[in-house]
């Protein structure tokens, strides 16, 4: 499988930046991050709310499998230009108290059409810290969403042999 | 110093990803790493230079030769720490892509 989505993340920086190209026109692009509908469906969460537009606000709510609440997001949107770019504050809300762990990041997308049926969305998330930034990046590894056979891993298995 | 290389980049070219799995196993010279291959030697330099400005590989003078090896702290780094966030976004955006066609496909 080749990899489209791209992270580029430099040691002792509070921001990285997430590049991907779509074989879509930026106007569907676009819609998928403003329609509630679509964006629950992609990123695999509960849309509570989505205002699509400058000074509206989102809030997400993600569960597991049996329907327990695993963590709320929210933020605001700063910025909201139809097919050109998204300014936003996230924030995860768990449901323990280590509300510092994470922090605000604030978040600038900008999608860009390429040609009439593709586009590319890129996205700087700035962090507080750089403590911060590694913290979250380490997230989806805590949570065990490490994917199988990925190519990476699939050396370092090779490697440790 | 030059520009910092992306990683993900330097491991998504099959040469560079066989160079890798090649000195995995022992340290090498370009030389003994370029007859592996049926690309040109200056094409095998490259790869290695990109290899080693993204730090997956280190070189190592030994007499008159220069060695290369895996840097397995940078593998194991990348992997535990970035890959997983990178494939976390790339299946979401996946996933966006095949909705999004499936709407423009039937709107």
């Amino acid at each position: 499988m080749e990899t489209k989505t791209k992270v580029h993340a430099e040691a002792g920086k509070q921001d990285l930046t997430i590049t991907r190209e779509f074989a879509l026109p930026v106007e569907l692009l676009f819609k998928a991050h403003a329609d509630p509908d679509i964006v629950a469906q992609w990123m695999g969460t509960k849309v509570l709310k989505l205002e699509s537009k400058k000074y509206g606000s989102y809030q997400f709510e993600t569960t597991d499998a049996q329907g327990n609440v695993v963590f709320r997001s929210s933020g605001v949107f700063h910025e909201f230009v139809p097919n050109q770019k998204i300014t936003r504050t996230f924030e995860m809300e768990l449901a323990t108290a280590q509300t510092d762990l994470f922090g605000v990041q604030l978040e600038f997308l900008d999608f860009k059409k390429l040609t009439d049926n593709t586009s590319r969305l890129t996205m700087q998330i700035v962090y507080r810290s750089v403590a911060h930034r590694d913290q979250m990046l380490k997230m989806p590894f805590a949570q065990g969403l490490n994917r199988a056979h990925n190519r990476l891993q699939d050396i370092v298995i090779q490697l440790t042999r | 110093m030059n520009l910092r290389r992306d990683v993900f980049q330097a491991i998504a070219d099959p040469t560079r990803r066989a160079i890798l799995l090649l000195v995995a196993s022992q340290a090498m010279t370009a030389g003994a790493i370029a007859a592996n291959f049926d690309t040109a030697r200056p094409t095998v330099s490259k790869h290695l230079q990109i290899l080693t400005e993204c730090d997956l590989l280190a070189q190592q003078q030994t007499g008159r030769e220069i060695y290369y090896h895996l840097n397995p702290q940078k593998m194991k780094e990348i992997a535990d720490f970035i890959e997983p966030f990178r494939q976390m976004w790339d299946d979401r955006f996946n996933k966006l892509e095949v909705l999004m066609k499936a709407q423009q496909s039937n709107p």
